[in-house]
């Protein structure tokens, strides 16, 4: 397996990692049905139209989950053991892949977060901490 | 009309469990069906149909085709289906259906793989983009519902231990099971977590090795009387979305759907259910189809499991030769073949008055599911 870890910037996903380049978090809107959804696919999942805009997300967010890795899937993230990667829901709907910026044993499920850019392997990412400060 | 009970097991086989090095997973697909073909007691050359889950760790194009010429045989029907860990299930129902339509008389179902001796890496991949935040591996997916269950319902570790314990004492009495020694809370509590919240035991086992059955009408079966024919009185299918992380409800699938389908056709209520073998890939996947299929209600199978109710002489017998987390990792098969033991009274773990199973095989991270109901 390569140690090299990037995005895949030749599908719809494209514009998503474009908008972290230049700092924004985005989600796709539907201009036929309005529904939101990540990840950036061609299509509405709700309504089939092709005809899809990208919002910048307000930050805030909500943990639906998370899991912490104690043994290393990949050599690039042999040395951040034990790190968390967490499901994360936006307060406008999406639903996406991230991590916490806070100690594992703080976290809760449901407990409200707030957006925070980081980095992975040069490549901005959205990260999220806590919105009220834990241990 | 109703197909229910039309067609029977008529044969099951199985090669070794554990190691296998240096053999294809052709030949142990061929290992397997000349044992199951023996049990049945048919010649290779009635069978006109094979339907093969194509190996997990060596997916080919016309991996079907390849089985049949290495047994020397040209069937009707053939083809792999690509449903994950549901698909031998599903297979077998289609078999029921392709005879009852006139289109074949006799089939047979298999898999084989060896991803312990051969190459292991498709469980470790990453997981596309999300590779980024350091997410990869099937293991993980399953990891991430189990905490999203545990958030939820207040799950506490010993649900997922009772599960652990069911499958591994099992299959400590199970001569040909990978993993014999017997576990306790203690020991199942006490193992360090590989992906928190899983810890060790609840994890499946990797292994090579193969195993197949083969199917006919239960007319043919008096025909040609075989022993002992296993009726198949009912099955199910439900496929959920994806992208773990996009599912509204982490915490229950299309295994309701699957199960509730399944019990319907066999005329059955989950209280009528004798014993069940259920995919246990992982202790979280266990939990949530015992919940999804309404033997107790969602989130309280913490209750339900404790006290050995999965144990043989428990209120539900549960993965009786020991499941995916001590008899061998296979993807569902095993648990097929223990049902028709079960029916058939030769269990090495044999449930007193047993009259029907239920058997579930799911595949991915849950998002494939297949229900199997057999009787007497
Ligand atoms: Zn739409």
């Amino acid at each position: 397996m390569s140690a090299e870890v990037k995005p895949d910037r030749t599908g719809p996903a494209g514009a998503f990692w474009s908008a972290l380049d230049g700092g924004r978090l985005e989600f796709q809107r539907c201009r036929a049905c309005g529904a939101a959804q990540l990840p950036a696919r061609e299509e509405c999942t709700a309504c089939l139209s092709p005809d899809l805009a990208w919002e910048a997300a307000q930050g805030g967010a909500t943990l639906i989950s998370w899991v912490v890795y104690h043994r290393p899937y990949h050599e690039a993230f042999k040395d951040r053991i034990p790190y968390n990667v967490a499901v994360v829901e936006l307060d406008e709907g999406p639903r996406l892949i991230s991590n916490i910026l806070a100690p594992n044993d703080s976290l809760r499920i449901d407990m409200p977060l707030r957006l925070e850019l980081g980095e992975s392997f040069g490549q901005t990412i959205p990260q999220f901490r806590p919105r009220v400060p834990t241990g | 009309m109703t197909l229910s009970g039309t067609c029977v097991i008529a044969g099951i086989g199985a090669t070794a469990f554990g190691k296998h090095p240096g053999r294809s997973s052709v030949s142990l697909n061929v290992e397997a069906i000349r044992a199951a073909l023996s049990d049945a007691r048919v010649d290779k050359d009635r069978v006109d149909a094979l339907f093969v889950k194509p190996p997990t760790s060596d997916f080919q194009m016309l991996y079907t085709v390849k089985v049949a010429s290495a047994l020397g045989i040209q069937p009707r029907m053939g083809g792999a289906w690509d449903q994950g860990g549901a698909a031998n299930a599903t297979l077998i129902s289609i078999a029921c259906m392709a005879i009852e339509a006139g289109q074949i008389d006799i089939a047979v179902v298999s898999f084989a793989d060896n991803p312990r001796t051969g190459n292991a890496a498709v469980y470790a991949r990453p997981r596309g983009d999300d590779s980024l935040y350091g997410w990869f591996g099937t293991l993980p997916g399953y990891a991430m519902i189990m905490q999203r269950h545990i958030g939820e319902f207040r799950t506490p570790p010993e649900a997922f231990g009772a599960i652990a314990m069911a499958a591994r004492n099992h299959g400590v009495r199970n001569p040909k099971a990978q993993v014999r020694n017997p576990l306790n809370m203690d020991d199942y509590l006490a193992a360090d977590p590989l992906v928190a919240p899983l810890r060790r035991d609840d994890c499946t086992l990797i292994s090579d090795g193969g195993g197949a059955v083969v199917i006919m009408s239960a007319k043919k079966a008096a025909e040609l009387g075989v022993d002992a024919p296993v009726p198949i009185l009912g099955w199910g299918y439900g496929q959920t979305f994806y992208e773990v992380a996009y599912r509204r409800d982490m915490t229950s699938t299309m295994a309701q759907t699957s199960g509730a389908t399944a019990l319907k056709m066999a005329g059955l209520t989950p209280q009528d259910v004798d014993c069940v073998q259920i995919y246990d890939c992982f202790t979280i996947a266990a939990l949530m189809t015992l919940e999804d299929y309404g033997f107790c209600q969602k989130g309280q199978a913490a209750d339900f499991v404790k006290d050995g109710a999965l144990m043989q002489d428990g209120a539900l017998p549960f993965n009786t030769s020991g499941g995916l987390l001590s008899e061998t990792g296979m993807p569902g098969m095993q648990l097929i073949h223990e049902g028709v033991r079960q029916m058939r009274g030769t269990s090495v773990n044999q449930v007193k008055g047993a009259g029907n199973v239920v058997i579930s095989n799911q595949g991915g991270v849950m998002q494939t599911h297949s229900t199997l109901v057999l009787g007497q």
